[in-house]
């Protein structure tokens, strides 16, 4: 009976794990793949890499996505950890409900939002600059989530003692709270800087014609077909998420080892 | 001059004040106790002499000078926390260090004292390690020696053995003594136990709800407690409600409803038929078999109602024929001579006409 019920778990997970992960093993392999379709497996080759390598477009937009996800998630992170500090410490009921609402907000809502609010109130004109800001709109909540929760965990005290012990606001902050807060602040960037190199639908709305990121350069791709390059241009930004968080478990177990 | 001068300082929360016009002055040297129950204002003092607080009104001086408006950084005054509040990402070192730091010391100098005053503490060995890898009463020692290293004119102690066990806490409580008299740095303990208040202070500020009921050393306050409620609060002690009806004869005649009447010592200005209390340590109070073998006037007869044996001493909860119920602490010291009761046997209960304290109102 247990053996049984045992067994039914196992192919329950496996099955999970299978639905999550076969779809990305496919665009993987095929990236490989000696064939224009994504039918059949012909033989191995580099092809599709060499040839994403000598797209300009796709260079651009690739340098564009990295280049607003270091700069958004860096504002981010440091707005972010501003507004978790705050609504830690300030026990404002409203506070919260600011920060987080566009956390809440349906993308597309917001995409719209600010398309109205770039054009229409600021007159702004669309490209890197709106991207960026749009980016780090969004990116702020989730940094301020995590590092609440980070301080929230913590033992009030050592604030207080810090400053008992002779250390004034600004050395307090340097010596205690930001060294306590890291773990967050590093988890807070590496989100941040996922959520934004695979944002589409907001950057959509706020990219204008000029200046393109690597997820609008896809979706523009397959308008026409999936062709292996996709699969090899995908497979290169999962490579490059996925690197991000190896580096981020690598980093926290010794940030919060230090840190507890 | 005293080294801290608290005069009539109120500090409201909503209306209600968590400290009612408190003054009072510790001396350079001392360890000083606030004792109370939760609540009764001892913390907020605490934090306004810290300063992370300021009163509503009246005003704190250390060394004279006013502290109104100082920060906290500013002040030579450290605190040893009740959660030790110890820096998790530094070392024992690291945290040692941090008020010499704070401080601009010189890096030699940092080095020396920090070793010193982890010798001090008994912690020679643990300079590297974490927070989290020390136990209890290692991360205690640490939150003291990052309290003393720059040699604060006051150290304030909020409750820093709460979180120990029982043991362990009277070990602490030797240490803390002979380490407030090695360093010399003036003590201001907070706690809401008042064993450890007696064994630890030279004078004890009692407080209730936001005034200081009493301030004396632990013997006075234990054997001459000026109030009911510091009668009550420190230690176990019988309250017996009391009229007075002679006090012309050198001593107190006191009669109690559900007890009779008996004598005690002369209060001045005390007059018959004014109304109080009488307080009787249970220790003063003599169990014996038959009412013949007493030799005091103070003695009633009752019956054992229940007993809490603990292992040196006995207490015995005696109803007396008039109803009252009398506590009284009998020592199991001399086995000869000692007499274990059980509940149901009758008993006479007697005490000095000495022992107890009367309290007006």
């Amino acid at each position: 009976m247990r053996r049984r019920s045992q067994w039914i778990l196992w192919a329950a997970s496996l099955a999970v794990y299978a639905f999550l992960y076969v779809p990305l093993a496919v665009v993987v392999i095929f990236s490989f793949n000696d064939s224009m379709l994504n039918a059949e497996w012909v033989g191995f080759t580099l092809a599709w890499y060499e040839k994403l390598l000598g797209d300009g477009e796709m260079l651009r937009a690739a340098g564009n996505s990295v280049a607003i996800a270091l700069l958004s998630s860096s504002v981010a992170t440091v707005l972010g950890a501003m507004a978790g500090i705050a609504m830690h410490r300030y026990r404002m009921p409203w506070l919260p409900l600011l920060v987080l609402t566009p956390v809440a907000m349906p993308e597309i809502l917001l995409g719209v939002s600010l398309l109205l609010f770039f054009r229409q109130v600021l007159d702004l004109t669309l490209g890197f600059f709106s991207i960026l800001v749009a980016h780090i709109t969004f990116s702020i909540g989730f940094v301020a989530v995590i590092v609440r929760a980070r301080l929230a965990g913590m033992d009030e005290g050592v604030f207080e003692a810090a400053r008992d012990l002779g250390a004034t606001p600004w050395m307090t902050f340097r010596r205690v709270t930001l060294p306590l807060i890291l773990p967050a602040l590093v988890a807070g960037f590496l989100m941040s800087f996922t959520l934004s190199i695979d944002d589409f639908v907001i950057t959509f709305f706020v990219a204008g014609v000029g200046v393109t990121t690597l997820p609008l350069q896809i979706y523009s791709m397959i308008k026409v077909a999936v062709t292996p390059e996709v699969n090899a241009v995908s497979t290169l930004l999962m490579a490059l998420t996925l690197t991000m968080v190896l580096v981020a478990t690598r980093l926290a177990p010794d940030v919060m080892r230090r840190g507890r | 001059m005293a080294l801290l001068e608290i005069r009539e300082v109120t500090r409201r929360f909503g209306g209600l004040a968590a400290v009612d016009r408190v003054s009072l002055a510790i001396e350079a040297g001392e360890f000083f106790t606030l004792l109370g129950p939760s609540g009764c204002g001892k913390t907020t003092l605490l934090r306004m002499i810290a300063g992370f607080d300021e009163p509503d009104e009246g005003e704190l001086f250390l060394d004279g000078k006013s502290l109104s408006g100082i920060a906290p950084e500013k002040r030579p005054v450290h605190t040893v926390f009740q959660s030790y509040a110890l820096f998790p990402h530094m070392t024992v070192a690291g945290n040692i260090a941090f008020p010499l730091e704070m401080a601009n010391r010189p890096r030699e100098e940092i080095a020396r004292r920090v070793r010193e005053t982890l010798a001090l503490v008994h912690l020679d060995e643990k300079g590297q390690a974490y927070p989290h890898e020390l136990s209890g009463g290692q991360k205690q020692r640490v939150a003291l020696a990052r309290g003393l290293v720059n040699k604060p004119r006051l150290l304030l102690l909020d409750e820093p053995l709460g979180a120990l066990d029982a043991k362990l806490r009277e070990e602490m409580q030797v240490e803390l003594i002979n380490l407030q008299r090695d360093v010399g740095v003036t003590f201001v303990f907070v706690t809401h136990a008042q064993q450890e208040a007696l064994a630890l202070s030279h004078r004890i500020a009692v407080m209730n709800m936001g005034r200081v009921e009493q301030l004396d050393t632990p013997d006075r306050l234990y054997t001459a407690p000026s109030s009911r409620f510091v009668a009550d609060f420190i230690g176990k002690i019988n309250l017996i409600e009391v009229e007075v009806i002679d006090a012309s004869h050198g001593h107190l005649g006191l009669r109690a409803a559900a007890l009779g009447e008996f004598a005690a010592e002369p209060v001045p200005g005390v007059k018959a038929g004014e109304r109080g209390a009488l307080a009787l340590r249970p220790e003063l109070v003599r169990v014996t078999e038959r009412l013949e073998s007493v030799d005091l006037r103070n003695r009633f007869t009752g019956r054992v109602k229940e007993l809490l044996y603990l292992g040196d001493v006995t207490l015995y909860k005696v109803q007396l024929d008039g109803g009252f119920v009398i506590e009284a602490l009998l020592t199991n010291a001399a086995p000869g001579r000692a007499r274990l009761f059980k509940a149901g046997d009758s008993v006479t209960v007697a005490w000095r006409h000495d022992a107890g304290v009367f309290l007006r109102g």
